[in-house]
């Protein structure tokens, strides 16, 4: 028998009995689209996390108040540790390979104008913040580069609380009040999207030393260092930890990370999350290739008379085995094709749905998939093949 | 020298724990486009003896010589290429399979054969034309009359132009008129020179052929020896 005959009769008899291969096919591809979508989900968030903070730049140093040390009980664990000041900010800004340096503090707070009021994230800083954050402008200027310690009753919006105050009325010159201070807006910021826990868009960014006022308090949120490249990172680490220990009174109770650490962590646990979805996924099409095995028994019982017939018209075992082989594959890749269909259509459902996250099947995914689908299909019709061919050509006829 | 030549040919079962001797010694030699009926009453053993003949079944002694040829110490896969090319079955209950258009059931033993699909269609036309259904071609099993289903398992069992065609009961399933239409054309393949061995209980069809072995417990007897 022909390889091209034993296909189409393989096609013909799937076609033949349309439910029980509907069945097949639909658990099959509940199994691939489940791989598909999974896998493309995992890496989908990955990309998203990790666009996040290269968007942040990866040349980043950031420094916190507090000493997270792993290793024990320390003595400067019981210590408040001193604020971060925009004392320290400007020392910090002539560390060596510093290019840039930007205090950082952020609250909530109520902002109001033309009557119209929202709860919105404050954020403080300074001019170089633009720089490091890779923001830029639509409208007006960004904060001035001047003294950081003068409380210039400034501010610069997101689009977005721009559109929700203003309307279509442009805001730059205009008067919003934040808290119990009035402050003019100076610029508005060109639409950024999605943020790491706070959305961008929504945020009215102050002079640092305006937001200590508003917020009533003298400690920072961060420092962020830019270096002036992704070599010089250490170095600079290394200068910023001297300063600050100098500035607190020789301990260092500031924590500094770098972006690739960061960066790397995440990377980790994400790899992580990853490989359990696709394990999740893996069980779904071994259940499938079960079912495979499963439905194909049954059909060898129920076509025993047939296989009987095909013996006394003299197939050969190899014959029989192929024939069944060849179902019971040509349904798992069916089944695999449909799964697939599905899975990508799933991922732009989820695209539609959340278009920041980049939910795209990866091809490493389709094809392992694919194949897995194809092997399940081919091994787990093994077993009724061998069956199929070993029955007795007489017992099979008279339909035992 | 004999198409078909039996020796001694023994087919014992075991049946929980006895044996039963389906068939005991049987000898016999059939020529080349010999028209045999083999009766007997059921359990007889003369389905086994199809069954051996059609080498479904292979013997515990004795030997089967077809067309010269030992073929009870053949493989299962030499066997089947046997069957395939020298063999053709007719079935009581025609044995069609159900999803398959009429011609697709003819052309199985082609397909089997690795015959090219073009040479196929032409030679299941052929066949389809020589049992009187070529204008059934596209129909499903179910689409036809049983009379219609036995002509159309015909047509497959003589596609590979076989030396023997062994059919079991094959009007078995239909009633007499169709029956003798069954009849007539399987004599009629014989009559251009296919041997047709008939398995049957049904003495009117045994008396048309020009042979009978009778069965009884394993044990033969042969119409020509007592003539």
């Amino acid at each position: 028998m022909t390889p091209a005959d034993t296909l189409g009769f393989a096609a013909r008899t799937t076609t033949g009995s349309p439910l029980r291969s509907s069945l097949l096919v639909l658990a099959m591809s509940i199994g691939m689209a489940a791989v598909v979508v999974l896998t493309a989900l995992g890496d989908g968030v990955r990309n998203y996390i990790i666009g996040q903070f290269v968007s942040l730049g990866t040349n980043l140093l950031i420094v916190t108040p507090g000493r997270n040390d792993t290793g024990g009980f320390q003595l400067g664990g019981l210590i408040t540790p001193r604020d971060l000041t925009i004392e320290d900010a400007a020392a910090l800004q002539h560390v060596a390979h510093v290019r840039c340096a930007a205090p950082v503090l952020t609250g909530y707070s109520e902002v109001a104008a033309n009557g119209r009021l929202r709860e919105t994230m404050i954020m403080g800083t300074t001019s170089g913040y633009l720089d490091i954050r890779h923001f830029s402008l639509s409208q007006g200027s960004f904060l001035p580069n001047e003294d950081w310690q003068r409380s210039r009753s400034v501010a610069v919006i997101g689009v977005t609380i721009a559109d929700e105050l203003f309307g279509k009325a442009s805001p730059v010159g205009q008067t919003i009040r934040v808290g119990d201070n009035r402050l003019r807006v100076i610029g508005v910021l060109s639409p950024i999207g999605q943020g790491l826990g706070f959305k961008p868009d929504e945020q009215v960014i102050v002079p640092v030393a305006t937001a200590l006022a508003i917020f009533n308090t003298n400690s920072l949120l961060q420092i962020l260092l830019e270096t002036t490249d992704r070599e010089t990172i250490e170095t600079a680490k290394a200068g910023a930890e001297q300063i600050m220990r100098t500035r607190h009174g020789g301990e260092l109770d500031v924590t500094l990370i770098t972006q690739d650490a960061v960066l790397s962590a995440f990377d980790d646990i994400l790899d992580t999350t990853t490989m359990v979805l696709v394990g999740i996924a893996a069980v779904s099409l071994m259940v499938a290739g079960i079912l495979v095995m499963n439905v194909m028994l049954v059909s060898v019982t129920q076509r025993t008379a047939e296989i009987g017939l095909l013996k006394a018209l003299g197939a050969s075992n190899r014959d029989i085995i192929n024939m069944f082989l060849t179902e019971a594959t040509f349904l798992s890749f069916i089944g695999a094709l449909t799964g697939l269909a599905i899975g990508y259509l799933g991922s732009w459902v989820i695209r539609m749905a959340w278009p920041a996250i980049p939910v795209y099947p990866s091809a490493w995914a389709v094809t392992s998939a694919l194949a897995v689908a194809l092997c399940s299909g081919l091994v787990f019709g093994v077993l009724p093949a061998r069956r199929a061919a070993a029955l007795d050509p007489v017992l099979a006829l008279s339909g035992h | 020298m004999p198409q078909i030549e039996l020796e001694n040919i023994t087919r014992t079962f075991q049946l929980g724990d006895t044996t039963v001797r389906a068939l005991s010694s049987v000898s016999v030699a059939i020529n080349a486009g010999e028209y045999v009926a083999i009766m007997g009453p059921s359990g007889s053993g003369k389905s086994t003896m199809l069954n051996l003949l059609g080498l479904l079944d292979q013997p515990n002694n004795g030997h089967y010589r077809l067309e010269g040829r030992d073929v009870t110490t053949l493989t299962s896969d030499e066997l089947a290429a046997v069957r395939r090319t020298r063999i053709g079955f007719v079935f009581q209950s025609f044995h069609l399979i159900p999803r398959l258009t009429s011609a697709e059931n003819v052309a199985m033993p082609l397909m089997l054969a690795g015959v090219p699909p073009e040479i196929r269609r032409q030679r299941v036309n052929a066949a389809l034309e020589k049992v009187g259904l070529a204008n059934r071609a596209g129909h499903r099993p179910d689409e036809l009359s049983g009379g219609q289903r036995q002509r159309i398992a015909i047509a497959r069992a003589i596609i590979m132009e076989p030396a023997m065609l062994l059919a079991d009961e094959p009007t078995g399933n239909l009633d007499r008129h169709t029956g003798q239409e069954v009849t007539e054309l399987l004599e009629a393949l014989n009559a251009a020179g296919t041997t047709l061995i008939v398995v049957t209980h049904d003495p009117d069809m045994g008396f048309r052929a020009h042979r009978r072995l009778m069965m009884e417990d394993g044990v033969m007897s042969d119409s020509q020896e007592q003539a």
